[in-house]
């Protein structure tokens, strides 16, 4: 049973068409790593997964949501799937703890007691505990998208997106976030991935997929793809990459 | 000496009038631009235009003319009759939400779009994305052009005194004629003037530094 299924997929920004044609679907628990060059679409093919991009033409069902369907209700949607940006996006004016409340506390509710409760757990799930009371500005890169993750954990989602989490990182800082997300992984998380450390998707990913000039051009287990690519392409991008 | 001492009562009872107008007037000039801006920023091109015509007549034209406007002109058509004070906070009011209007959507434009991004994304709405992430962000870096603005408003209310509003400019132009000392209540009037917008200035700051510290 997928829990993301995507269906002819297409994106145009004005004439340019960015995704030409996606198929995919992610099994709930499955850990799906997005590779290719840039330009490739991939951040875009993960940005409409919760319709942060608005989608041109095909479906994609989340979780049992048509998200292509105008009438529904996105944010309701966006509360099931958390998203994890290279750039980190914390918010600047609130406190760490406050960064991961703000949505229990504004969207689902939860009284303010509970919900730091629930952030104090999660900054100890990513080793930032003694960080609570600090601001964003105070954090090195590395912490503020371990931050990130505890935020978007706190709305208890059924599927994490990640968008290239370690690309703005200074190297001695990846290992630490993709600790995190291995752990996430290990707790049977559905997590979309999209990454330019090979090792990760590697040893992390249940599947990874191989995306060029707007098409998936071949997915397979990580084995498979990183040892026997099948096409021109992926042996071309395989090759520069590792 | 005496004079001053004589003529400052009187002087002081104008700054009050001042700073009722002035108080009212920039509250509802800010709820003005604030609304403004947000019109600016709509996904819907008529609201784009309102707001732009508005905030492009306000900042084209006179003061002056605009105070005229409102209380000569609309007053002519019989259809309200606003007293001076109310004009002369309605005219303060509409010319300051102009300007605030631009400052605030210059302000909200340089919030990375991450930040509405990040938000969106957790399952905010629009609007509450605006409220709680975007507008408290953009306000720290409008403070000090929204207090220069209101300083320009503030030293604005001195030409309500020609309507016959009887505010500072208004008293010292009273006292300076009935006293024939034009130049020490001048001097007094531009004195108590500066202390106000020194104070408004230090507010500013106090307020500017509380909110940079978090």
């Amino acid at each position: 049973m997928s829990i993301i299924t995507v269906k002819n997929l297409r994106k145009s920004f004005g004439k340019v068409e960015v995704l030409k044609d996606i198929n995919a679907a992610v099994k709930e628990k499955e850990v799906v790593c997005v590779i290719g060059p840039s330009g490739s679409g991939k951040s875009t093919f993960l940005r409409c997964l919760n319709r942060l991009e608005e989608i041109s033409g095909g479906e994609v069902v989340i979780n049992g949501h048509d998200i292509t369907d105008s009438k529904i209700n996105i944010n309701k949607v966006r509360q099931e799937v958390g998203m994890v940006f290279q750039q980190f996006n914390l918010f600047p004016h609130k406190s760490v703890l406050e960064n991961i409340t703000m949505g229990p506390i504004k969207i689902l509710g939860t009284e303010k007691a509970e919900a730091e409760k629930l952030a104090i757990e999660l900054l100890g799930k990513v080793g930032l505990r003694e960080k609570a009371s600090s601001y964003p500005g105070e954090l090195s890169g590395g912490q503020k998208q371990r931050v990130a993750i505890a935020r978007a954990l706190a709305m208890n989602p059924k599927i994490m997106l990640f968008d290239e989490p370690t690309s703005a990182l200074d190297p001695e800082m990846v290992g630490d976030v993709l600790e995190v997300m291995k752990q996430l992984a290990k707790e049977g998380m559905t997590m979309v991935v999209v990454t330019h450390e090979m090792g990760f998707a590697r040893e992390v990913g249940d599947r990874v997929i191989f995306m060029d000039g707007g098409y998936i051009v071949e997915e397979n287990i990580p084995n498979e793809l990183f040892s026997n690519p099948q096409h021109e392409r992926t042996k071309a991008f395989l090759s520069k990459v590792l | 000496m005496d004079i001053i001492s004589a003529a400052l009562p009187i002087l002081l009872k104008g700054l009050q009038v001042t700073l009722y107008i002035f108080v009212i007037a920039i509250i509802l000039g800010f709820l003005i631009g604030l609304v403004v801006a947000l019109l600016r920023l709509a996904p819907i091109k008529i609201l784009n235009w309102i707001a732009k015509i508005y905030v492009d007549a306000i900042r084209g034209t006179p003061f002056i003319v605009q105070l005229f406007f409102i209380y000569f002109g609309v007053n002519s058509l019989h259809i309200v009759s606003l007293n001076s004070t109310t004009a002369g906070i309605i005219t303060v009011a509409i010319n300051a939400g102009a300007y605030f209007a631009e400052i605030i959507r210059a302000g909200i434009q340089s919030i990375d779009k991450g930040q509405t991004e990040a938000a969106r994304s957790i399952g905010f709405t629009a609007s509450q994305t605006m409220r709680y992430v975007v507008l408290p962000q953009a306000f720290r870096r409008m403070l000090p052009t929204i207090t220069n603005q209101s300083i320009i408003s503030l030293k604005d209310t001195s030409l309500l005194s020609v309507i016959g509003i009887a505010d500072l400019t208004q008293q010292g132009q009273i006292q300076a004629s009935a006293t024939f000392e034009a130049f020490k209540i001048w001097l007094a009037v531009g004195v108590i003037y500066f202390i106000i917008i020194y104070l408004l200035t230090i507010l500013a700051n106090f307020i500017e530094r509380r909110i940079q510290l978090r």
